[in-house]
């Protein structure tokens, strides 16, 4: 636990260091501020003090923002070959995943915390569903869990930053939209696993303020199957 | 903490880059790896710190398995990879901190463990650089200063002095050489006068195979050394003499080294020595010796020797 915490300070610092966070943090406030607030169906437009605008935007920057975060994290070891060292270390493959996966999940969970004021603003407004914000940043949480996990293993198979960029996000992609569309488009027991695997359906039902087993245990499959992979993929070394 | 290596391979696919090696390293000794490149030395190095599994054979390090104790026995080993890969953009004392944290070096220790490995390596003056800003040979300090921050029993050193200055390579010889009194050093290069200057014993791999194993001196009479004789003899016709030490006893084969100055390479017959003979010969016929150097068959001859075929 304590070698992980290690590399997850090391990543952080990684992160703050080299701007790659801040330039991340203000580019998602940025986003989500605008579209919050300022363009279109904003929040303004529902006439009830509600986060809801808010977490459908996040659902979507978060989207294309995890991606670019977590794409350096197993890549830029492997490429500079600094993985070696990691490795020849004490620390073992599932350290060294869970430390990168702590770093990319504190970031977002800073980036979130950071949309705080949105919550202070609202309840001075209006009548704020406290129990509707909580499980609104829940899901994505969660979600960013999930997403973190698919971005570390893209990054762990290539050396090159902009494919496991591209990679995650088109992995992404089928979770986000396609399986939705697709469960639309078929019936049957096909429909329902295209239903299920829909990470929209999910994700609403927790913005919707159900908290049920079953969507957590949904996100943290889809975390712990890339984590899995990734450490698969970490021991190919082994093979070629 | 000794390193025991049995039957060593490790395949890439059909190839086999490490070819049923076995061999074992004493505590306190330094061993140097010596071969062409893509020999396997390095592979053998990345199997020894359980950076990848070999596909067949064990190694052993204090007497205990590696693959089943990893954990453990990583915390012995202190290694410097083949191209000495550092993150640019870190600091060289938060990053040795970091390899401290994850050596498991208790925290209160880890400054003064800093500042002294730091002078160690002679890093002194450039200690609050960046990484990336640090020249190819204070990035090979790093490099070894993380690999020794923990005090390692076991040092595995991948082509230590690549890249570095004359100067520096004296340095870092003189330091790894300081190490080894105490530690177990493997060290690889393909520079053959480095490896006599520092290693106690040659493994010489090609081809992913073993193909001399001992001390300098040893390798040289295994290839089977015959004297060579560079002479100078003086006040006599150049002719006369060449056909006189060919006639004696214990030469094998007379050649002009330089004929106006009248010098001769003198091949002895395997196992003998012509120098008594040379000298009597002189004093017989009131030439005149004024040199006579033993011309030793170089390490470089060997290693061409057992590598190239």
């Amino acid at each position: 636990m304590r070698t992980i915490w290690i590399l997850t300070k090391k990543e952080l610092r990684g992160y703050f260091d080299s701007l790659i966070a801040y330039v991340m943090i203000i580019l998602f406030l940025g986003f989500s501020g605008f579209f919050t607030w300022l363009y279109g169906s904003d929040i303004f437009f529902l006439g009830q003090a509600s986060l809801r605008t808010f977490f459908g935007i996040a659902y979507w920057t978060l989207f294309f923002f995890i991606p670019a975060l977590t794409m350096r994290s197993l890549s830029e070891e492997k490429r500079s070959g600094a993985i070696e060292l990691l490795l020849t270390k004490p620390i073992s493959d599932w350290q060294l995943i869970w430390g990168k996966f702590l770093a990319n999940f504190l970031i977002i969970v800073i980036a979130l915390a950071l949309t705080f004021p949105y919550v202070i603003t609202l309840a001075n407004i209006g009548n704020l569903d406290g129990g509707a914000v909580f499980l609104g940043y829940a899901g994505l949480l969660l979600m960013s869990a999930a997403y973190i996990g698919i971005g570390i293993f893209t990054s762990s198979i290539s050396q090159n930053q902009i494919v496991a960029f591209l990679f995650a996000l088109f992995i992404g992609l089928f979770f986000h939209v396609i399986f939705g569309v697709l469960a639309s488009a078929s019936t049957g027991w096909l429909g329902g696993l295209f239903n299920y695997l829909d990470l929209s359906v999910h994700f609403e039902s927790i913005s919707r303020g159900v908290l049920d087993t079953k969507d957590v245990i949904y996100f943290l499959s889809i975390m712990f199957t890339g984590l899995y992979l990734s450490v698969i993929s970490l021991a190919k070394r082994n093979l070629n | 903490m000794n390193i025991k290596v049995n039957n060593l391979t490790k395949k890439y696919g059909i190839q086999a880059a490490v070819d049923d090696v076995s061999f074992e390293v004493k505590t306190g000794e330094i061993v140097g790896f010596l071969g062409p490149n893509g020999a396997g030395k390095t592979t053998t190095m990345k199997i020894l710190t359980n950076f990848i599994a070999p596909t067949r054979g064990e190694v052993f390090i204090g007497d205990k398995p590696m693959v089943e104790e990893a954990e453990e026995l990583k915390r012995h080993i202190g290694y410097l990879p083949e191209n000495n890969p550092l993150y640019e953009d870190m600091p060289i004392i938060d990053y040795l901190e970091f390899v401290a944290e994850l050596q498991h070096i208790p925290s209160q220790e880890i400054p003064e463990r800093i500042k002294d490995i730091i002078r160690k390596v002679g890093l002194n003056d450039e200690k609050h650089k960046k990484i990336g800003e640090l020249s190819k040979g204070y990035k090979q300090r790093v490099g070894l200063a993380q690999a020794l921050i923990h005090d390692p029993e076991i040092l595995i050193l991948d082509e230590p002095t690549t890249g570095l200055d004359p100067n520096q390579i004296v340095e870092i010889r003189k330091l790894i050489r300081e190490l080894g009194k105490e530690k177990t050093v493997i060290l690889s290069t393909h520079i053959l006068p480095e490896v006599e200057a520092i290693a106690d014993r040659i493994l010489i791999i090609n081809k992913g195979k073993i193909v001399a194993n001992g001390t300098a001196e040893n390798l040289r009479s295994q290839a089977g050394e015959t004297e060579t004789l560079l002479v100078r003899i003086e006040d006599g016709d150049a002719n006369e003499i060449f056909t006189a030490l060919q006639g004696l006893d214990s030469v094998a084969l007379v050649d002009f080294a330089n004929r106006q100055n009248n010098r001769f390479e003198v091949k002895s017959k395997a196992q003998r020595s012509s120098k008594r003979d040379i000298f009597k010969l002189c004093v017989e016929r009131g030439w005149v010796l004024t040199e006579m150097t033993p011309n030793e068959q170089k390490l470089e001859d060997i290693f061409r020797q057992l590598t190239i075929n």
